[in-house]
């Protein structure tokens, strides 16, 4: 299983903050993860389709297409930051 | 050396946190401060407030790895972050940095440094209630760029 949360704009579009998933066989990097949730289809697949402007955090860092998932692991989606 | 992070939902008192920052420390010589604060008008509407929202663990840690980079960088010595979540009005302080060092030329740098990063790398994101509603912030190009002109700029 790993968790996965959402923040800000994508929390309300997908109408939950978290949510614990099982991993896809043969699915271990965080394009894995996102092609998963995009397979969903509607809201997902528009918010999370490629080269939309969202951002994804593995295990609270940020992190790029090819960052390793693992089971345990917490991944976050959430848009560009606006703080400060 | 300390580095303090601090995401509170209550305000803070300047003065109070410069002084706690540099109590008993006779070599710092220089203390550069940011203060962010809500603005009545965003993009030709005006907010009436805001909400900020954040995720725990990854914003601490985020804004600890910023003040790492600064100090690697220019000779300071500590170096205060506190950011607030939750509801907040126009007049009301967001965002406090403050670095001291021995001379303001890396006391001033640090601290846009830290605040040009912080903007662009800690997990915060602004909800604005105008007169039409609900919106959430666009992150700004141009603070990408201000992040970015440090990456040739020493």
């Amino acid at each position: 299983m790993i968790t996965l949360l959402y923040f800000a704009r994508l929390r309300e579009t997908f109408g939950k903050a978290s949510e614990e998933m099982e991993m896809p066989p043969g699915v271990a990097t965080l394009e894995g993860v996102r092609a998963t949730l995009a397979a969903r289809g509607g809201v997902w697949a528009q918010e999370l389709a490629a080269g939309r402007a969202f951002r994804a955090a593995v295990n609270q860092d940020i992190a790029g297409a090819d960052t390793p998932v693992k089971d345990g692991d917490e991944v976050a989606f959430f848009p560009p930051v606006t703080g400060g | 050396m300390t580095a303090n992070v601090r995401v509170q939902n209550d305000d803070f008192d300047v003065s109070r946190e410069i002084a706690a920052l540099r109590q008993g420390n006779p070599r710092v010589g220089a203390i550069a401060s940011f203060i962010g604060v809500v603005r009545d008008l965003n993009d030709g509407d005006s907010v009436a407030e805001m909400t900020l929202e954040h995720y725990p663990g990854m914003t601490e840690k985020s804004i600890e790895e910023i003040i790492t980079q600064a100090r690697g960088r220019w000779d300071m010595m500590d170096a205060l972050v506190i950011h607030r979540i939750g509801t907040l009005k126009p007049l009301d302080q967001i965002v406090l940095v403050v670095v001291t060092s021995a001379h303001r030329g890396e006391a001033f740098a640090a601290c846009e440094f830290i605040m040009d990063f912080l903007k662009t790398c800690a997990p915060f994101w602004k909800k604005e209630q105008t007169g039409k509603g609900g919106r959430w912030v666009d992150a700004r190009a141009a603070d990408d760029a201000a992040a970015e002109r440090w990456q040739t700029k020493a």
